[in-house]
């Protein structure tokens, strides 16, 4: 495998990786924030898994965790259905990147963009759209038992677990393994064609093994952040996974129960373990590419049986994709739907509440989400240069520390944010931090890190070293080579973290809930949630979801259009030569 | 927080003016006060005494804060004293016992006289004097015409008419584990039917359940999108869905508790003077009267208010709903956690294999006709009979093993024990059941 990767090396003595004072400089501050909004925060919380209620230390929790058969069920239940719903991210997201980055696909860009969609709609939004449609009683089931008299449980138990995670996160996938298939130097591809290999072959052997970065990346995401998620069983009612079980502990009401922080305890641990077996797979082996730009892989035409085939399979795919936001469209324009194929009649009334009524939620999600996104890209950034340019001592924990928070259920930072920075006053604002939107952000920038770390070390992964010490040779310093040469090769992966913190972060609600103090500066999320919680309101917390979608896709379609047009640029400067 | 100032009001002669600045300042204090509320009730019950209360109290505003019943707890333990929040206003009588058990709530004088000490054998006021009844709930059940009519399903009328096999896999109710009004619904039937029968039906019911929901909330609006045909619901999402135009009905079953949504001070607020205002407000009579509003649709806790009422509206002061069990509520409080624990333990995380051996069970029967058969009696034994009798229920033992600090590592082991060994009895009964059943001719 390796060797048909070939390449130089980027070993970690190249001269870049000196750990010099300037590493220190950057990875101080990562540091500082990881300790102060994550790690602290959450040790505040969780140090309860080990408390006896005498102020001592105790490791009995854990025993009687153990000894529980429901959560050893629990927990192998969780693993089935990350790995199940990693597996069907896949089915979905890897032909819907390769068609449309290897070939010329009409509507590129369009597919790409609304590939993305599934993130913005948050697990229980969507779950209640999914239900409407694919539910025991929905319009698909309906016309089914109309006309042959059967029904399908897509949505039942373990199984219905899977389909709504692994439709709402095969983006993870999709927006990496397009990264990465972009940044694949077609002079690879050339040079294997030579040789002989074609078709599947080609596939197989160079293009998925040069894309694997992206690939490992997205799906390690998917399988810790199914691992992790809460509102998808929630919704389904499905309690005998681990998250679940934990989230029952800590929030019912009443005393606490250490076992539920137990178990938020076995999870950090298990999707860091995840992460590390996913490091260590990419590990080891080389995926830079010499070239950028000008030679990306080769577009080829569609054609015959081939194109009727691709364009069909990516419909269907699509169909499916929507159909939460389909059914969301349609619940935000009924009037009442209920044990119907469709609502029985339409407004637009809905829309007219939620706009008078809850407008500025639009421009506070806009703003908390773009300062956490910003943010989580600038810490990703470093941490990706940290990790992969320098040999500072204990780089790696900055990377496992940041991807730690995709472990920390919302509810469990957020207790944390209430108990660590409370009677702290904010200087020029005035008020205590945690009554303040800021500590909204900073939770989104928290929760989000994982996502932008990921992406930014995916791309930097796909710089080669030579690059840098072409630069450096060149009479370059560090600062001006980061500046000039790596950042802006690694600008469509930064984009990509940016794009994928942002609109997460717009539907973030745990840690919302808890965290908001006033309506007035409650984000988007909340609004959903709080139009949620009575019949009569549901259609005006379908428009809500619905302006969501609308807003980060026009987002990610900008920035889609952007990559396109440095791409273009780049070519463009090529061809000058 | 923010103090608004209003413009003083123009009158044409300095008496009057100071005729209005005396009156203003009895009726309302000088300065202008912000009355923040947490709650986990829906924005239009919310949005209704936002408004009227501003408008009664022009310099006071009120700040709704939404959120579930274990974040609004959270939220308030977390906030320092002094910039905690004014009001909490929840349906959950535990809650209110988890706040003022940790000296999060402030007594207060605010009630109303002329609410009734009892509904029927519940104290709608706080003996304590932390927290007052604000509203009456009860329970009822509430299904979905549509979905009855296309799978031609009778309308029920009581709890043990959702054991008959038509309903298998139509019901859907909550776990008490997760909402106090489920739990107390779930007490009432034991009260009311006894330890074993109650059990038994319960069990009964929720072989017949699709789903057990999570939230309690998902039970209406599983119901009301035909997700579940029928299910257990506090009265007011029944009504409310069906006076904002949905295809539900819903009856108040005979054995049902009629129990009050509460309201409290918080201790350490920022404005309790302000937030007694709010409490005063709600208790009185034109805060009462808001419960009526047909998309809020709850029962006041004035009854002098029904009078206002729309014809046909439940009033559980006139008797018309008949609450026939004497609510025992030092009971129900000794025993919560065993009864929660039990549910969750039985039902909750078991419910695939209960439903399945439900299914079996009810097949049978239908298999032999009118006929008995030992076997299948032993599989109904199996399955319906709850692990512990009224007896050890009740063992001081047990409770203070359930009750004591969930940190105290020794009784947070037995007591994982003791779930440990109901949960795995219940699987391998409802295993036998299934095959005892299945092997009936």
């Amino acid at each position: 495998m390796t060797a048909v990767v070939g390449g130089v090396r980027a070993a970690p003595g190249n001269p870049a990786g000196a750990a010099g004072g300037g590493a220190w400089l950057l990875a101080l501050p990562v540091a500082a924030f990881l300790v102060v909004f994550l790690a602290w925060p959450v040790a505040t919380v969780l140090y309860t898994a080990f408390a006896d209620g005498q102020g001592g230390f105790t490791t009995g929790h854990i025993g009687a965790f153990l000894s529980i058969s429901l959560m050893r069920e629990a927990f192998v239940n969780s693993l089935l259905v990350s790995l199940g719903s990693a597996a069907f991210a896949t089915l979905i997201a890897v032909p819907l990147a390769y068609l449309t980055v290897r070939f010329e696909f009409r509507g590129a860009a369009l597919v790409q963009t609304l590939g993305v969609l599934p993130l913005v709609m948050p697990p229980f939004v969507g779950a209640v759209a999914l239900q409407l449609l694919f539910g025991r009683n929905g319009s698909v089931n309906l016309l089914l038992s109309e006309a042959f008299g059967v029904r399908i449980p897509f949505m039942d138990g373990l199984n219905g677990v899977i389909f709504v995670e692994g439709l709402h996160y095969f983006p993870f996938i999709l927006l990496n393994l397009v990264a990465a298939l972009r940044n694949i130097d077609g002079a690879m591809e050339e040079a294997a064609q030579n040789l002989g290999s074609h078709g599947f072959r080609l596939f197989r052997r160079v293009v998925f093994p040069l894309a694997a970065p992206g690939f490992v990346a997205g799906a390690a995401l998917v399988f810790v952040k199914v691992f992790d998620d809460l509102g998808t069983p929630l919704v389904l009612n499905v309690t005998n996974m681990l998250a679940p079980q934990a989230y029952l502990r800590i929030t019912s009401v009443g005393l606490e129960d250490p076992i539920g922080y137990v178990i938020a305890l076995v999870m950090v641990v298990f999707s860091i373990a995840a992460l590390a077996l996913a490091a260590q797979i990419t590990k080891g082996r080389d995926y830079a590419t010499l070239t950028r730009g000008g030679t990306a892989l080769s577009r080829r035409p569609l054609a015959g049986w081939g194109a009727v085939l691709a364009y069909g399979w990516v419909l269907l795919v699509l169909a499916l994709v929507l159909s939460p936001h389909v059914g969301l469209l349609l619940l935000s324009l009924a009037k009442v739907w209920s044990f119907s194929v469709l609502p029985d009649g339409y407004t637009l009334q809905h829309y007219a509440v939620v706009l008078t009524e809850s407008s500025h939620m639009i421009g506070n999600t806009l703003l908390y989400c773009t300062l956490a996104a910003g943010i989580d890209v600038a810490l990703g950034t470093a941490i990706a240069y940290l990790l992969l340019r320098t040999r500072l001592p204990g780089r790696q924990w900055l990377d496992w520390g940041a991807s730690a928070a995709l472990a920390i259920p919302g509810i469990v930072l957020a207790i944390g944010f209430l108990r660590a920075f409370r009677g702290i006053e904010l200087p020029l604002v005035g008020g205590a931090l945690t009554a303040t939107w800021i500590a909204i952000m900073l939770a989104y920038a928290v929760r989000r890190l994982p996502y932008a770390v990921r992406a930014c070390v995916a791309a930097l992964q796909q710089v080669h070293a030579s690059l840098e010490e072409a630069a450096q040779s060149l009479g370059a310093n560090r600062r001006r080579t980061a500046r000039r040469i790596v950042i802006p090769l690694m600008m469509g992966g930064i984009l990509a973290g940016f794009v994928t913190s942002f609109i997460t972060a717009a539907v973030e609600l745990s840690a919302t809930i808890l965290l908001t103090t006033s309506e007035s500066q409650a984000p988007l999320s909340y609004g959903i949630y709080l139009y949620n919680q009575s019949i009569a309101t549901r259609g005006p917390a379908a428009a809500l979801g619905i302006i969501a979608v609308v807003i980060v896709a026009l987002g990610t379609y900008a920035s889609h259009r952007l990559l396109e047009a440095r791409a273009g640029g780049a070519r463009l400067a090529v061809d000058t030569e | 927080m923010t103090r608004r100032s209003r413009p003083a009001p123009r009158h044409a002669g300095a008496r009057h003016v100071v005729a209005s600045l005396i009156a203003a300042s009895l009726a309302f204090p000088a300065v202008a006060e912000t009355v923040t509320v947490v709650t986990s009730f829906p924005k239009e019950l919310t949005a209704a005494y936002k408004k009227a209360f501003e408008a009664r109290y022009p310099n006071d505003k009120l700040e709704i804060l939404n959120k579930n019943t274990a974040a609004g707890i959270a939220f308030v333990r977390e906030q320092p004293v002094g910039s905690r929040p004014e009001i909490f206003w929840a349906s959950a009588p535990d809650a209110f016992e988890v706040l003022s058990a940790s000296k999060l709530l402030q007594k207060t004088d605010a009630q109303n006289p002329a609410v009734p000490a009892r509904i029927g054998n519940y104290p709608i006021n706080d003996p304590e004097g932390f927290y007052f009844g604000q509203a009456l709930a009860g329970y009822g059940i509430m299904w979905n015409t549509r979905y009855f009519a296309a799978n031609k399903l009778p309308e029920p009328k009581e709890w043990a008419d959702l054991v008959n096999p038509v309903y298998h896999g139509h019901v859907a109710i909550s776990s008490p584990s997760r909402s106090g009004t489920t739990h107390l619904t779930v007490e009432t039937i034991l009260q009311g039917e006894g330890w074993d029968k109650g059990w038994g039906q319960l069990l009964g019911i929720a072989g017949n359940c699709a789903a057990i929901t999570e939230r309690s909330f998902g039970v209406p609006d599983g119901v009301a999108s035909g997700q579940f045909g029928v299910g257990l619901v506090i009265d007011f999402f029944g009504l409310a869905a069906r006076n904002s135009g949905m295809p539900v009905e819903f009856v108040y079953p005979s054995v049902t508790s009629i129990v009050p949504a509460n309201i409290a001070l918080v201790a350490g607020s920022k404005a309790p003077e302000a937030g007694k205002r709010f409490i005063q407000y709600t208790l009185s009579d034109e805060g009462q009267a808001l419960l009526l509003d047909k998309q809020i649709s709850r029962l006041p806790v004035l009854p002098a208010t029904y009078a206002k009422a729309p014809a046909g509206y439940p009033n559980p002061f006139s008797g018309k709903i008949h609450a026939k069990v004497n609510f025992d509520s030092n009971l129900s409080e000794s025993r919560y956690y065993v009864v929660v624990a039990l549910f969750d333990q039985l039902i909750t995380f078991r419910h695939k294999e209960l439903a399945a051996a439900t299914k079996a069970i009810q097949d049978a029967q239908k298999r032999l006709g009118t006929r008995t058969s030992p076997q299948l009696d032993e599989a109904r034994r199996l399955v319906f009979t709850p692990p512990v009798d009224e007896k050890q229920a009740g063992d001081p033992a047990l409770l203070a093993t359930f009750r004591a600090d969930k940190k105290d590592t020794d009784a947070s082991k037995r007591r994982a024990q003791i779930e440990e060994e109901w949960a795995s009895k219940a699987k391998a009964n409802y295993a036998r059941a299934l095959d005892l059943a299945n092997a009936v001719k």
